[in-house]
């Protein structure tokens, strides 16, 4: 039986001070910007780069890996809940969205 | 109202620099966020999904003007200038950051508020009737024993690891406001022989396994409560399921059991304690009460409705937002977060402080927090009615709509909740526009529509005339409805009407719901779960779903 394709994925956190949804770069930044994320197109790597994240327990919370897909300025979410941890609320322009 | 004495103020500051320290050895990076979790998880700090949120108990929902005059200074000085109130009668702060938060606390602190036990498997805020200590059907304000179990539950040594939260409601009258049968514990006010009792009702909860709450015994002696309640967790706490989270409550305990192994038990448990409390409750119970005066009402004055219902505006606002008061010169005054269009629950800052200044001015400085999201100046002057209406208005704060199909309750579903798997407040919001929209809602008139945005029922979509839950149904989300749902002494769960609707369909769906409903009642008198009843779910389905034979045969 064939293995399932690996679906390519991004590491994201919130931060520890603030609570913001952040994302792993691929310079090992904690980016606020879903579109600056690391795109991991390979699983082997993703977990090396999970890993890599939660070595970073004083600066962000609850690492973990999310699906993602190449779009024209970046990754760009596949599920919705991370369509909206990407953006903020959406009764207020509270969150992310304040500050585009 | 109750004023903290000098062993709960000193309680209280000594937490509150624990957490003040713990919260500094995690940023410094001496605890892990494993060791951390827990710390800050009994101190009411969630960490979800844009930001941290600080959830503070309203105990019994019970606030005066200094109080919440402090949650919106805390408001504007730690977070966005408001609000949320929930459906357990407290309130929520979306967007402290960590550091923010032992300030926070303290500023809580100086007004006898604290987020003790707002999270965790804890015994949470007691709930209670939002009419407390106004209502005319009232035997006795419950607000005392709410007080006395507050006391009781907090930091209480045996009941810090419970296998699942608990949540206990009270009611002191007949008429239950405070949805106690969907609790672990409810205890309704009951009178024998001319003595004030509680009915105990045991195993009730929404959530992923709805259950409608046992009575467990009949009458309880008020000096009796603290050894009872405490007998009942204590039995909970030793059977509750600790292997398998979704069967840890103890509904599911006093359902596995049977309710009289469960009853055998806390008998034998209370007969061995009883004599732990005797006559501490007593004197404990008559010094809270005594801090729970009835105000001094003033006589006189009623006329002056009369004169103001000549007003539509006024008129439309105090048929559905009033209730009959204990004083035949005063009425209880439910204002409405639920603004068409508005995040329900939701206040700023600014209407925080009105909220406060007409309590303090008009209200014999009380005010209420109801499980349904809305706030309540309990002691409102009939003569004082009309320029209390003008001042609510000004602020947004005028809408008739209470008991209406657009005071809905919403959680913060997937706007905020690291919990939920779909949205609940922009369906409100949409539903409740529309709704607005239509004129409607005067026409439909008593209708309850409640929303959660996950399994976990926050919402209490189950005991909804018109529940909707929103689920990830393969990375979309999916709203099913429930029907003749009923949150009160009748309390029933809602039946399930059949397959869910697309985020863009549940509006339109829940319209048609409430048009089949005018189409089909038995005159105008006939509520919507009245016909319900009577008819069943037959024609609402067909009225989501098409006649049933072109679903069959699809």
């Amino acid at each position: 039986m064939m293995a399932r394709p690996f679906s390519p994925k991004i590491v994201t956190a919130n931060a520890l001070l603030e609570g913001d949804v952040v994302y792993l770069t691929e310079d090992d930044r904690w980016s606020r910007r879903h579109d600056e994320a690391e795109l991991i197109e390979d699983e082997a790597h993703a977990t090396i780069r999970l890993l890599d994240a939660e070595r970073q327990a004083n600066v962000v919370v609850g690492a973990y890996l999310a699906d993602a897909k190449s779009g024209p300025n970046g990754p760009e979410p596949v599920h919705f809940r991370e369509a909206f941890r990407s953006r903020g609320p959406s009764n207020y322009a509270h969150g992310k969205q304040e500050s585009y | 109202m109750y004023v903290y004495d000098a062993f709960d103020a000193a309680f209280l500051a000594t937490r509150n620099a624990q957490f003040r320290a713990q919260v500094e050895r995690r940023i410094d990076g001496s605890l892990t966020e494993d060791e951390f979790k827990p710390l800050r998880l009994m101190n009411g700090l969630y960490l979800q999904l844009h930001a941290y949120m600080l959830r503070v108990a309203i105990p019994y929902g019970s606030l005066d003007s200094a109080k919440m005059r402090q949650l919106a200074l805390i408001a504007d000085r730690w977070d966005k200038g408001y609000g949320h109130f929930t459906t357990r009668q407290n309130i929520q702060y979306n967007w402290p950051k960590l550091g923010d938060v032992p300030d926070m606390l303290d500023s809580l602190a100086e007004v006898d508020l604290h987020a003790i036990q707002t999270s965790g498997n804890t015994i949470r805020n007691v709930t209670s009737d939002h009419f407390a200590g106004a209502a005319a059907d009232e035997i006795a304000d419950p607000r005392p024993y709410a007080e006395l179990i507050r006391q009781w539950s907090t930091d209480h040594p045996e009941f810090q690891f419970l296998p699942r939260k608990f949540k206990i409601a009270i009611t002191g009258s007949p008429n239950d406001r405070a949805v106690t049968r969907a609790h672990d514990i409810g205890l309704r006010m009951v009178t024998k022989d001319g003595k004030p009792g509680f009915e105990v009702i045991v195993g009730g909860g929404l959530g992923r396994t709805p259950m409608i709450g046992k009575v467990i015994r009949d009458f309880l002696p008020e000096r009796e409560l603290l050894p009872y309640l405490e007998a009942v967790v204590h039995v909970y706490n030793q059977h509750g399921r600790r292997d398998n989270k979704y069967k840890a409550r103890i509904k599911i305990t006093v359902h596995e059991a049977g309710l009289d192994t469960i009853r055998a038990e806390v008998e034998e448990a209370f007969l061995r304690i009883r004599g732990e409390f005797e006559a501490v409750d007593e004197a404990v119970i008559a010094r809270i009460r005594a801090q729970f005066t009835v105000p001094d009402f003033l006589s006189g004055g009623a006329e002056a409705l009369d004169i103001a219902r000549r007003d539509p505006v006024f008129r439309s606002w105090a048929d559905t937002n009033l209730a009959e008061h204990r004083h035949p010169d005063y009425a209880i005054v439910t204002v409405s977060l639920k603004a068409h269009g508005a995040t329900p629950g939701d206040a700023t800052s600014e209407q925080m402080r009105v909220l406060a200044d007409l309590a303090e001015r008009y209200g014999h400085d009380e005010l209420r927090i109801s499980h349904q999201q809305n706030v309540i100046l309990p002691h409102v002057r009939k003569a004082d009615l009309a320029v209390v209406h003008a001042a609510l208005k000004q602020v947004g704060l005028g809408t008739a709509n209470i008991g209406l199909a657009s005071d809905i309750i919403a959680c913060p579903g997937m706007d905020y909740c690291a919990l939920a798997t779909a949205r609940a407040i922009p369906v409100a919001q949409e539903l409740a526009q529309r709704i607005d929209d239509l004129r409607i809602e005067h026409e439909v008139g008593a209708l309850q529509i409640k929303i959660s945005g996950c399994i976990n029922a926050c919402g209490h979509h189950h005991v909804g005339h018109i529940g909707i839950l929103g689920l990830d149904r393969g990375g979309v989300e999916t709203y099913q409805i429930t029907l003749g749902g009923d949150a009160t002494e009748t309390a029933e769960v809602g039946q399930r009407t059949g397959p869910g609707f697309a985020y863009d369909e549940i509006v339109p769906a829940i319209e048609r719901l409430m048009l089949a409903y005018l189409e089909i009642r038995a005159g105008d008198t006939e509520t919507f779960l009245q016909t319900y009843r009577r008819l069943g779910a037959a024609p609402f389905k067909e009225a989501l779903y098409g006649p049933e034979k072109q679903r069959n045969a699809a």
